[in-house]
């Protein structure tokens, strides 16, 4: 489902750059993103400008994606795996506006896609940048609040602290706790923050083959991971890592695989769970796929009435 | 005090639209950097002056600018190429190595080694230098096969013309991994990335 845009390239009433960002700050990001690509999972300070977002609505992903983009993508953004979530639609809107690209909800298609806290469903490929919208990207925030302090641990390859902490999430809940945000180690030299993605994705950033770009606007870093790029995610011989698994199915299509979202449907507590990567699930119905509850109406209209009085 | 004036008419054209032609040689760039060893074209770039490959010329008309100090090649004194790239890129000049962003190497032979270069902070390895280092072609020399992240299992190149002992240079550079500079090779209109975390086996060797 791709929506052209006509070229009007640099128009006069247009009163700001192509892709918005000045070149002078395009060229400042693309030297930060070389730079990212060369040392896979080290943050590079780059001089993040002020974006027509506030913080925390993904500033940094927009500067990556308006620093990359071209009249020839395909654009796709989206929000907790939808594409329909009013910051993926704003945000698609905006480069469909600014960069006068084809956008789409096809993970398949599109050639540039942000994210904001997922991984598409879809393996992704070559010719594909994943870009992320990252809130804090320093792994051991949590653990040193002082900039000078984290810049030394990663310089001298310092993790120790990161070990006892999952140690005494272990001795205190008898598992790692961590399940969103869950820290990375990358080509086993830098610890990175993989963005707040569910540990679920954090084994398809191993050896992806698109380029994961990650942009974080507040904290103004850029990293990256490039493709076919070893990532592991931190765990102990007798706690190996593991990923979330659900004895549910996605209620509409009935996927056994995916991510999925608890959607609380009444105050009696009715609840189902779907797909959190919506074109992933809207895929497999249209391949007829069906779940238990394939045809509920979850569209707006509904969930907006009055009950009955 | 007296300032120089330029010569205008000396000074050949860049890019007709620079916003597009950036934005297109950069995404190249890009995935070349992620993907070392790949191979790309720019065959649309403008000319650069004598001296200077049009690939070379299409990376700094993209990434260089008042920030960046480049490091140019005494061959590329006071010609026509320096003075392109001041124009275009307004890019200040140094003879220290030492403290350049970006390099640019035409001469082969006389090529200062890579560890004369910024090599990077402990902290902030990111500030070593990007050398771009001309070579006579990126095809038909010896293979090589090359090795390390963005590259699935191995891919062999074959670049003509390397300064001497390059192999060695890039093999001491890989092994002080997070310091170490990252090399663009470029000839002709061609261009492939080499960057700090690339592991190079001479094949047969």
């Amino acid at each position: 489902m791709s929506t052209p845009v006509p070229a009007r390239a640099n128009a006069p009433e247009r009163y700001y750059n192509y892709a918005y960002l000045d070149e002078q700050t395009k060229r400042m990001i693309r030297r930060s993103i070389l730079k990212a690509l060369a040392i896979p999972g080290y943050q590079v300070p780059f001089g993040s400008r002020e974006m027509p977002v506030p913080y925390g609505w993904g500033t940094g992903g927009i500067q990556l994606t308006a620093a990359i983009i071209g009249p020839d993508d395909v654009y796709k953004c989206i929000d907790q795996g939808a594409d329909d979530t009013t910051n993926a639609v704003s945000i698609r809107r905006f480069f469909a506006n600014v960069a006068d690209v084809a956008t789409t909800e096809d993970t398949g298609e599109a050639t540039i896609i942000q994210t904001r806290h997922r991984i598409p469903e879809k393996p992704l490929k070559a010719g594909q940048v994943l870009i992320y919208q990252v809130p804090q990207p320093e792994p051991l925030r949590g653990l040193e609040a002082r900039e000078t302090e984290t810049r030394a641990m990663h310089a001298y390859e310092e993790y120790g602290l990161q070990y006892v902490s999952l140690y005494e999430n272990i001795s205190a809940y008898g598992r790692i706790a961590a399940t969103a945000g869950y820290p990375v180690m990358v080509e086993e030299r830098y610890l990175m923050s993989p963005s707040p993605i569910p540990k679920f994705d954090n084994p398809k950033m191993a050896q992806n083959e698109a380029v994961m770009l990650f942009g974080a606007g507040r904290e103004k870093r850029i990293y990256a991971v490039p493709p076919f790029t070893r990532v592991r995610s931190l765990d102990f011989e007798d706690y190996p890592f593991e990923t979330q698994t659900w004895e549910e199915t996605c209620a509409l299509c009935g996927a056994k695989d995916s991510y999925l979202d608890e959607v609380i449907l009444d105050d009696a507590g009715d609840k189902m769970f779907v797909c959190s990567d919506s074109h992933h699930c809207a895929e497999r119905r249209a391949a007829g796929h069906v779940g238990p509850m394939a045809g509920h109406t979850l569209d707006q209209d509904a969930a907006l009435q009055e009950p009955a009085q | 005090m007296s300032v120089a004036t330029l010569d205008l008419s000396r000074i050949a054209p860049a890019f007709a639209d620079p916003v597009r032609e950036s934005q297109a040689v950069f995404r190249e760039v890009m995935e070349c950097m992620a993907r070392p060893g790949r191979i790309t074209r720019f065959d649309r770039a403008p000319d650069a002056p004598n001296g200077l490959s049009k690939a070379a010329g299409a990376v700094a008309l993209t990434l260089f600018d008042f920030e960046t100090l480049v490091w140019l090649d005494p061959a590329l004194a006071d010609s026509e190429a320096e003075a392109w790239l001041r124009f275009h890129c307004g890019c200040p000049l140094t003879t220290k190595a030492q403290e350049a962003a970006f390099a640019i190497v035409t001469d082969a032979a006389k090529a200062p080694n890579l560890a004369a270069f910024s090599q990077g902070d402990a902290k902030y390895p990111d500030r070593s230098t990007t050398v771009i280092l001309q070579v006579a072609s990126l095809e038909g020399g010896p293979t090589v096969t090359l090795s390390g992240p963005g590259i699935q299992t191995t891919t062999d190149i074959a670049p003509q013309g390397l300064p001497q002992d390059f192999w060695t240079q890039i093999e001491t550079n890989q092994a002080q991994f997070q310091f170490g500079v990252d090399v663009l090779l470029v000839a002709g209109d061609q261009l492939l990335a080499l960057p700090r975390t690339t592991t190079a086996q001479i094949k047969g060797g």
